[in-house]
């Protein structure tokens, strides 16, 4: 089984996150990389059907240089090699050029599965496993929160409204999961010796067969117009119980429609 | 706050490190540190495979299911569960960089494969036993002693103040004999070896401290350690788990500066945060100088160890140093906090009384000092 996770580099959730003001871009100097939170789950899922069925996990990141940093995360997981596409050409690429990008390199390592995050953190638009599936021509299974292999095809819940879908897919095929499919392990420090030698291979965009000019700020079918902090959250207000909290409460609650 | 930054100059891999121990502290220890400390407890049974899991028992070392981690990985890592409680990071240095050292320094291949692995894991657990109840300082001229029964060995005497001793599966127990001081590998339930846990404690409550009794111990030749004889066997253990203590303290004292920084921001008298106060300010301004020092200490003598350029004198500096500066952090800190400062719903006077056996134990605050008297006069106060 060739399993492939896309792990996204995102700034941490726990500090300040900017945007440039030159070229609307995230600002990811400014910022602590870390992996895509959800992209932890994709990569203990990878794990995990690799323990199971046998195969290799491969990790495929596109990013800058300081995405090695998530890779290497990665790799102590315990995902046996990976791939890193950076260039700077794909500066400021969206979520469809980032498709493109990602779907060619697919195409010249080949996969059986390709796992992802539901979502990224930073630009959320939840869009890459859909837009990959269409890329390369194969099921999309989104938002699984279980997935069990079965030779040459997959079953999987995915997580809805109401409560869950049960689908089949065949492989090769893309799936996408939520945070409720596993519990993502530590790595451990014998993992994090061993990440150190194994092999992450370097791509630019020409080792990849990408379009330059389909890719990047310039090749970028959207564009950010502008942007402004958001305000900041206003104080709460305190109710203080005189007997008759519960009703102040519930009043509060009624102005706002929520009851 | 860390205002010096001085984790911007680990690797990657000590990133990775320092996030894994940090996460298995907070989800694993944090939430029930308080309580096992107000009870008295270390529940090793269950934590041991755990830590042993993700590699933290021997860490350092290599070889036999060891990482084989760098030095300054091995800090981070012990800063990191010392945050979370000394005890834990007690019982990760006396496996690790004491029982486990002495048998991958001086054990033999034997020994080294019945054991390390084992240990490693977590399955198996161990103690290091040389300071008596009559010698702590001055081990030199340590009771206990091992006698020739033809090719056996028959120990008697006694250890005191040995972290993990009623849990050990084996004892390094350090005796001396005609040849000079040896150390001898004691399994549990050898007879005529038997253990009683120190209670009482105010410090490391969440810690097993127990006296080893050793009553005609009979032991075969092959439960000595063959590759060192004299004091330097114990002492050459002791400035590895020493240097733990380095990074260590630095955990406990970030805990309660973070603590202090916290409650100095949200605490109101006079109808303001205590922390908008400047005899508060103070505190924490010195809290952070202190931090950062301490920080700089213990990785400035990490590379030096990975360099293989550490000298003992140096660990005694960072040893004295670290600690001395984590126990002021957290009085200044248990006082910022007021009447809540002594409770232990916030850790902060746990770390405090915690490092009281930190400044004792591997040497203590007034042994350090002397060391480096030697070192700047040439003159030795103590020997
Ligand atoms: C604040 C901000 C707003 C943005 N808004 C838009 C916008 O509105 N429209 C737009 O087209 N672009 C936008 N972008 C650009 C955006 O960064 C890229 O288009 C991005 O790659 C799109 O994917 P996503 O992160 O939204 O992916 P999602 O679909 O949310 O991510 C799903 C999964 O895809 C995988 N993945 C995503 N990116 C990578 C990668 N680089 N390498 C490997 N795996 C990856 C991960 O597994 C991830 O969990 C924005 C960027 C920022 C910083
Ligand atoms: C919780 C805990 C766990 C421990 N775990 C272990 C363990 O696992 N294994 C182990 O072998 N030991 C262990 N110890 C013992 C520890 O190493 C000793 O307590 C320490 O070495 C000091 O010895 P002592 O208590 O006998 O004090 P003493 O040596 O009696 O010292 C008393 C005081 O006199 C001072 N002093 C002594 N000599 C001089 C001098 N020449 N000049 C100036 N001042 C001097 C000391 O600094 C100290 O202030 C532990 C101790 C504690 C508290």
């Amino acid at each position: 089984m060739n399993i492939v996770v896309c792990v996204k580099q995102v700034p941490d959730t726990a500090t300040e996150r900017k945007l440039r003001s030159d070229d609307k871009t995230l600002d990811r100097e400014a910022a602590d990389g870390v992996i895509n939170e959800l992209d932890e789950y994709a990569v203990e899922e990878a794990l995990t059907i690799k323990e199971a069925h046998g195969g290799e996990v491969t990790v495929l990141t596109m990013g800058p240089e300081k995405a090695s940093e998530s890779i290497r995360k990665a790799l102590a997981m315990g995902a046996d090699k990976a791939v890193h596409l950076s260039d700077e050409a794909l500066h400021g690429s969206d979520a469809l050029s980032t498709s493109y990008a990602l779907a060619q390199v697919l195409k010249k390592i080949g996969f059986d599965i390709v796992l992802l995050g539901s979502e990224s953190t930073d630009a959320r638009t939840g869009m890459l496993a859909a837009m990959l599936s269409e890329r390369l021509g194969v099921p999309q299974v989104t938002l699984a929160n279980k997935v069990e292999i079965d030779g040459s095809s997959l079953k999987a819940q995915r997580l809805t409204d109401y409560g869950f879908d049960r689908v089949e897919a065949s492989l090769p095929a893309v799936v996408s999961v939520v945070e409720k499919i596993n519990e993502p392990r530590y790595p451990s420090f014998k993992g994090i010796m061993a990440a150190k030698k194994k092999p992450v291979e370097k791509l630019a965009v020409a080792d990849a067969e990408i379009d330059a000019a389909k890719v990047g700020l310039a090749g970028a079918s959207t564009e950010v117009v502008d942007f402004a902090d958001a305000p900041p959250r206003e104080k709460g207000q305190i109710v203080k119980d005189e007997g008759d909290g519960g009703v102040k409460v519930a009043e509060f609650l009624a102005s706002k429609k929520f009851i | 706050m860390d205002l010096l930054r001085v984790d911007d100059q680990l690797t990657d891999e000590e990133r990775l490190v320092r996030d894994t121990a940090r996460r298995y502290a907070a989800d694993r220890i944090e939430p029930h540190v308080a309580d096992w400390f107000e009870e008295g407890v270390f529940p090793a049974a269950e934590l041991a495979p755990e830590l042993g899991e993700l590699g933290f028992l021997g860490m350092h070392l290599s070889g036999y299911g060891c990482p084989g981690a760098g030095a300054v990985a091995y800090g981070v890592a012990c800063r990191e569960l010392e945050a979370a409680d000394s005890g834990l990071r007690s019982f990760v240095s006396v496996q690790g960089s004491l029982a486990m050292s002495a048998i991958h320094k001086y054990g033999s291949e034997e020994q080294k494969q019945e054991w390390l692995p084992r240990m490693a894991a977590g399955r198996a657990i161990g103690c290091f036993g040389l300071t008596e109840p009559d010698h702590g300082s001055d081990p030199a001229n340590m009771r206990t002693h091992a006698k020739r029964e033809g090719s056996d060995w028959i120990l008697n005497g006694s250890k005191m103040w040995i972290t993990n001793g009623s849990i050990a599966d084996v004892a390094v127990v350090w005796a001396r004999t005609d040849d000079g001081v040896r150390g001898f590998l004691v399994p549990r339930g050898t007879p005529g070896f038997t253990t009683r846990d120190v209670h009482k404690k105010l410090s490391l409550r969440a810690s097993v401290t127990s006296e080893l009794s050793l009553d005609d111990v009979r032991l075969p030749e092959d439960a000595t350690l063959p590759g060192v004889r004299g004091l330097r066997g114990p002492l050459g253990c002791l400035s590895e788990a020493r240097y733990g203590i380095i990074w260590g303290a630095i955990g406990a004292g970030r805990s309660c500066y973070e603590t202090a920084v916290e409650y100095a921001r949200t605490r109101e008298q006079f109808g303001r945060p205590i922390g908008g106060f400047q005899l508060t300010q103070e505190k924490l301004a010195w809290m952070e100088v202190a931090l950062g020092q301490a920080g700089l200490v213990a990785l400035h003598i990490g590379r030096l160890k990975e360099a293989g350029k550490v000298t003992p004198q140096q660990v005694s500096f960072g040893k004295l140093a670290n600690v001395r500066a984590a126990l002021d952090i957290a009085r200044q800190a248990r006082s910022v906090l007021g009447a809540n400062g002594v409770t232990l719903e916030y850790p902060v006077i746990r770390h405090m009384t915690n490092l009281e056996s930190v400044l004792t134990y591997e040497g203590t605050q007034e042994v350090h000092t002397l060391v480096l008297g030697e070192a700047i006069t040439g003159l030795s106060a103590y020997r």
